[in-house]
């Protein structure tokens, strides 16, 4: 495939995703993007205002570099980031060779219960995604 | 990989400008984020040493306005220049739709441009891309520092070494002055959204 496009109805059952698993338990704001840098799709609690082309084109990269660091000490992949802030941390955690998904939240939601949701969110997104080829 | 979103009807394009280390791709970008202000809506985006030198790449998102009832994002990229860091620029190429390749008209960069020119063509490759096929546009920047007596390739003499074979449209130009930049932009842009609606229709 040399062009991601994904029909509206695959974005909403995505959008409907990231809703139900991540956004209702408390994260602030879920984003998916590809590995160039492009967002897909964003969920969020309307409350938070980040520059999110900018987040998506520093994600890539910063888990592009990862993932050259794997190989350098002969792992295949490190799927899963996790920044801590103060207030606020981010989670990354690979949907697949193209795919990202990034969510950004607060103290209120400890670390293992958002894992639990965002595996869970990508099993169901990837059988969304599955269906585009 | 241009992404294209069907419900919000936005298409983001990436465009990266390649080349030797010092040519001028920063100062490319910085110019646009100057002068085009008002269809900026956020930072420039630099992962810079602190000699001021690209580490990973400069990143400014660009707004386009509509074709067809499609809002066109610009996404602009830098890679670090410096031989060192291949490895990040080929991490900036994936998934690269338009390239500018900005040479250093200055005699002294001469062989610089050809080995940095190749590597973009070796870097293309391991992603199963050609630079014979990619949307492409050569700018010769420095032109400037003829009128104050440093040594320029002649024209005749870049487009021999870099454009024989490719026959990209070129441009002359002086990201500092800004002589350029906004044409070479321009050029970049509207073979990049051609060659995307010719792969789509």
């Amino acid at each position: 495939m040399n062009y991601g496009i994904v029909s509206q109805e695959q974005l909403e059952q995505i959008e409907e995703i990231l809703l139900q698993k991540l956004i209702k338990i408390g994260v602030d704001c879920a984003i998916i993007i590809d590995m160039a840098g492009n967002i897909i799709t964003i969920k969020d609690t309307g409350k938070s205002k980040y520059d999110i082309y900018s987040f998506a084109a520093l994600a890539a990269g910063n888990f592009a570099t990862v993932d050259a660091m794997a190989k350098l000490v002969g792992e295949t992949e490190f799927s899963l980031l996790f920044h801590k802030g103060q207030d606020s941390s981010i989670h990354f955690s690979k949907i697949d060779d193209e795919l990202l998904l990034i969510s950004m939240f607060g103290k209120d939601i400890s670390l293992g219960f958002l894992r639990l949701n965002v595996v869970e969110a990508i099993e169901q997104i990837q059988k969304v995604w599955e269906k585009q080829d | 990989m241009s992404f294209i979103n069907l419900k919000d009807k936005v298409v983001q394009v990436k465009i990266v400008y390649y080349g030797p280390g010092r040519c001028g791709k920063t100062t490319n970008l910085e110019y646009i984020n100057r002068k085009f202000r008002e269809q900026i809506q956020s930072e420039m985006v630099s992962l810079k040493t602190h000699g001021d030198r690209t580490l990973f790449f400069d990143f400014l998102p660009f707004h386009m306005g509509q074709i067809k009832g499609y809002d066109i994002k610009i996404q602009l990229y830098t890679v670090p220049g410096q031989v060192k860091y291949n490895a990040t620029r080929k991490l900036v190429l994936k998934g690269v739709d338009g390239i500018v390749f900005v040479a250093d008209a200055m005699e002294k960069q001469r062989e610089k441009n050809i080995r940095s020119l190749n590597q973009l063509h070796e870097n293309l490759q391991s992603y199963k891309e050609s630079i014979f096929d990619i949307p492409l546009v050569m700018q010769y920047n420095k032109v400037d520092l003829k009128e104050h007596g440093i040594p320029v390739l002649p024209i005749s003499v870049l487009q021999q070494d870099l454009n024989s074979r490719l026959q990209v449209p070129y441009f002359e130009a002086s990201a500092i002055t800004g002589f350029n930049v906004a044409a070479t932009l321009k050029k970049i842009i509207s073979s990049t959204v051609v060659s995307i609606q010719k792969k789509l229709l």
